[in-house]
């Protein structure tokens, strides 16, 4: 064997490897198909995505996400409107305003909190943000849209605030001193100069709030209520598209039509992240390529 | 009899510059007068771009410096505690060792300072665009592409856009930190030209590593060594028949 | 020199701006500050030595936490298992051989897709393929194959960032003296990005062992009797645990100090195993001398 032999195949094994990613991505959409595709024998695409009743244990069952759907966006868009101007703040005061030694303990301090497990944050708005909502405003129940909202918020602002952070310092320095130079104050410096330099890496770490937002389990699971209606207020309890799947998979029996109706959601929540990724992707590659063009 | 004080348009007076325990200039003092060209020259690390960033007081953006003497600029020392610094720059322009446009059109890149300061008419700032470019000798390159990024244009382009920037804002001084090293021989020769044209209308002060630079377009001369202004003279006698002897060994290129 | 007018407004708007700036990272230092507080306080009663190395009894609500400790810990070990070779195997592909081109970019876009999928669908994935197509059932190996898959991003980009980290020169240097590619990779790369891999593999630790949802159907069970004796048996978690006793059940109240506790200890190991990631990597960052 010679070496040249030797160093081909190498590579090809090395290659093989790194296709494993393709190859598990192209594994969980066959599998979510596989188990989730024979519910459309019983109800149509067009009644499944917008049928506004779920209820699949009744009999006759109706299996229709709509309201999942819209649990799922309006305690995305409420947490991303919470999480997004506090991340990004925090992360202009890390950045640009923070005396040094306040600098030092905080950065590393929101990154470690990024990694708090969900299951914590979903069992603190149950044990206590919940009986408080619920005493405050004299409410039914304190599991609702704006416990899960704010319990996201909490979740995926250390995310969007290291990554914004990240792009933040990556403006090259020589932008600051040219705004100095002309007279700009700090704030003006950082609110026309700085943070339109890293919007492309802010856009990105926002769409990445989002997508976890929409995806995570745990919290809406635990504080959203779980009711499986379009809601009426903010104080409504919601059942967003992963509550269901993590509450119900337990309960439907194998191979039936309950079982197959919750990987069908599964398939749903499965392109609508994939979407929020390619779009994040798209986003920070574009500007990556011809720099941030013009503002 | 014209006294000395009205063409002096900045005053150094005894300046000691520290970063942190490192004392970078020693005991400066010099004056720079009206619409001239005064050239800093010494080898890196001599303090004289350190001494330019004194002047409109960039240096404040490092943490850990610290000032000492007093710069006079308009009769009043500009660290003194009640000045803005914000405000000096408005007045002293400065245009960095490498281009630096911010990624804006270039319209916006030189309508930038003078909407912060308050300007916001439409006709005067389109009027200010096209004189901050002309006077910078670039109006007839960008004039039909002024919605375009500054990012797109060649880097002597994007120079003398930062030149026309800092004009813009009507400076009583421009203060250049190698504002050539970055480019090739022609746009270098474009902007030696340019300075020519300006020092009619400003003072500017050019910090240069090129010695040939600082004969052609100079018309005082400072040489700095180790943090120490060692002369400081005419151009034309520092470059024929200095004083010192470590100034000499420097412009015939002994060290350095 | 009087400040003028419209220099007042300007430091008024900075002055406004740089107070909800300040607002900002209180709140949320608050906030996040006063949950772990808040979880400290209420659990550190219940946490000792009993609580960590005793089975619960009395229908879950005396005794203490050991099997889920133990559980958390076999799935964690196992997907380790399986994503570091796979992780850091792709990782070398990606930044050693790998050529700019349509190929890369779709792995790739593949790594940032796996990363985005949500942990309920990974576990949907491990439940489809793990437990019931290979018929593993709801078992350590099942839900360690689903944990494995779901950090094989995190171990991906902290190992090419730790080979990106490596300078070319050292490549180079290698390669001029005859040096084979694959030995230059073995002999040269590898250890120099080692310690890199390593904090990205614990951050991934971490990750693994705080999940909840790719586990509820993939391994994790409400309460197991005896402690697991194979990889096909299923284990109790301790994030499944707390879900479980916070939600289902009819102690819930009665339960509350081991809930209190279960959650401490949960938060502990995982920012625990964190911490030490970010003390490698400042530590690595200050002795680097490239």
């Amino acid at each position: 064997m010679t070496r040249k032999f030797k160093e081909v195949m190498i590579r090809r094994i090395f290659f093989l490897f790194a296709c494993v990613s393709i190859l598990i991505l192209g594994l969980i959409v066959t599998f979510l198909f596989r188990e989730g595709i024979p519910i459309f024998r019983a109800v149509s695409i067009k009644d499944f995505l917008f049928g506004s009743e779920w209820y699949p244990t009744f009999d006759p069952p109706a299996f229709g996400i709509w309201p999942l759907i819209v649990g799922s966006f309006i305690v995305t868009f409420l947490s991303t409107l919470i999480a997004v101007p506090l991340g990004v703040l925090s992360a202009v005061y890390i950045s640009e305003i923070a005396p040094r030694s306040i600098k030092e303990i905080l950065k590393p301090v929101i990154e470690l909190l990024a990694g708090l497990p969900s299951v914590v944050l979903g069992f603190f708005g149950m044990v206590v943000l919940a009986p408080w909502l619920q005493d405050t405003f004299d409410l039914p129940t304190g599991l609702n849209i704006v416990n899960a909202s704010l319990m996201l918020a909490l979740m995926a602002v250390p995310t969007i605030s290291s990554i914004s952070e990240d792009a933040l310092y990556n403006v090259p320095r020589e932008f600051k001193e040219a705004s100095y130079a002309l007279g700009a104050t700090k704030s003006e410096t950082i609110l026309k100069v700085i943070i339109p330099s890293a919007l492309s890496g802010i856009s990105t770490a926002v769409i990445l709030g989002m997508a976890r937002a929409i995806g995570e389990t745990m919290v809406v699971l635990m504080v959203a209520g779980g009711a499986a209606a379009i809601p009426e207020s903010l104080f409504d309890s919601v059942r967003p598209m992963p509550a269901s799947i993590a509450a119900e998979m337990g309960e439907a029996p194998f191979r039936s039509e309950h079982y197959h109706a919750l990987f069908a959601t599964g398939i749903v929540l499965f392109l609508l992240t994939l979407a929020f990724n390619l779009i994040a992707d798209y986003i920070s590659n574009k500007f990556k390529e011809v720099g941030s063009g013009t503002l | 009899m014209v006294t000395v004080e009205d063409t002096r348009v900045i005053y150094v007076k005894n300046v000691n510059f520290y970063y942190g325990g490192f004392r970078a200039l020693t005991d400066i003092t010099m004056d720079f007068e009206q619409n001239r060209v005064t050239a800093l020259i010494g080898p890196s690390g001599c303090g004289k771009s350190t001494l330019l960033r004194l002047l409109n007081r960039m240096n404040d953006l490092i943490d850990g410096t610290r000032v000492e003497g007093e710069v006079i600029f308009e009769g009043n020392n500009i660290y003194d505690a009640k000045v803005d610094p914000v405000d000096i720059r408005r007045r002293i322009g400065m245009v960095f060792q490498k281009p630096n446009p911010f990624p804006k059109s270039i319209y916006n890149n030189i309508t930038y300072g003078p909407r912060l300061a308050g300007l916001n008419n439409r006709i005067d700032l389109e009027a200010l665009v096209e004189r901050s470019l002309r006077q910078a000798v670039l109006w007839d390159e960008v004039k039909d592409i002024l919605n375009q990024s500054a990012m797109m244009l060649s880097g002597g382009q994007q120079q003398r856009l930062c030149i026309a920037r800092a004009l813009a804002m009507k400076p009583d001084v421009l203060l250049m930190d190698e504002p050539t090293s970055a480019l090739d021989p022609i746009s270098t020769a474009k902007i030696e030209e340019l300075i020519q044209d300006l020092k009619k209308l400003y003072t500017i002060i050019i910090v240069t590593h090129n010695m040939q630079q600082a004969a052609r377009i100079s018309d005082m001369t400072g040489f700095f060594y180790i943090g120490k202004l060692i002369e400081f003279n005419a151009t034309e006698k520092i470059f024929t028949k200095p004083d010192h002897k470590q100034t000499e060994d420097y412009i015939t290129g002994r060290f350095g | 020199m009087a400040i003028p007018s419209t220099m007042r407004w300007r430091y008024f708007k900075e002055g406004l701006f740089f107070a909800l700036v300040r607002l900002s990272a209180l709140v949320i230092t608050v906030s996040l500050g006063g949950l772990l507080l808040y979880i400290f306080l209420n659990g550190f009663r219940t946490v000792n030595w009993a609580f960590l190395t005793l089975p619960p009894t009395d229908s879950m609500t005396k005794g203490g936490i050991m099997p889920a400790i133990l559980g958390t810990f076999y799935l964690t070990l196992g997907a380790i298992a399986v994503a570091l070779p796979l992780g850091i195997m792709s990782a070398i592909y990606l930044t050693e051989y790998a050529k700019q081109g349509p190929i890369v970019r779709i792995i790739r876009i593949g790594v940032n897709c796996l990363a985005g999928v949500p942990s309920i669908v990974f576990g949907l994935f491990g439940l489809g393929l793990f437990v019931v197509f290979l018929q593993f059932g709801s078992c350590i190996l099942s839900g360690a194959l689903t944990l494995g898959i779901l950090i094989l991003p995190t171990i991906i980009g902290a190992s090419e960032e730790a080979l990106k980290g490596v300078p070319q020169t050292f490549r180079e240097a290698s390669l001029a003296l005859g040096v084979s590619k694959w030995q230059t990779i073995y002999r040269i790369v590898l250890p120099n990005a080692l310690p890199g891999i390593l904090t990205g593999s614990i951050l991934g630790i971490g990750r693994a062992a705080g999940e909840t949802a790719p586990i509820m159907f993939t391994a994790a069970a409400f309460y197991t009797a005896k402690l697991p004796s194979s990889i096909l048996d299923e284990v109790m978690a301790l994030p499944f645990h707390i879900y479980v006793l916070a939600t289902a059940g009819t102690h819930i109240e009665e339960t509350r100090p081991i809930q209190y506790g279960t959650v401490l200890v949960l938060v502990g190991l995982v920012l625990g195993v964190d911490l030490i990631a970010i003390f490698i990597r400042s530590f690595i960052r200050k002795r680097k001398r490239w």
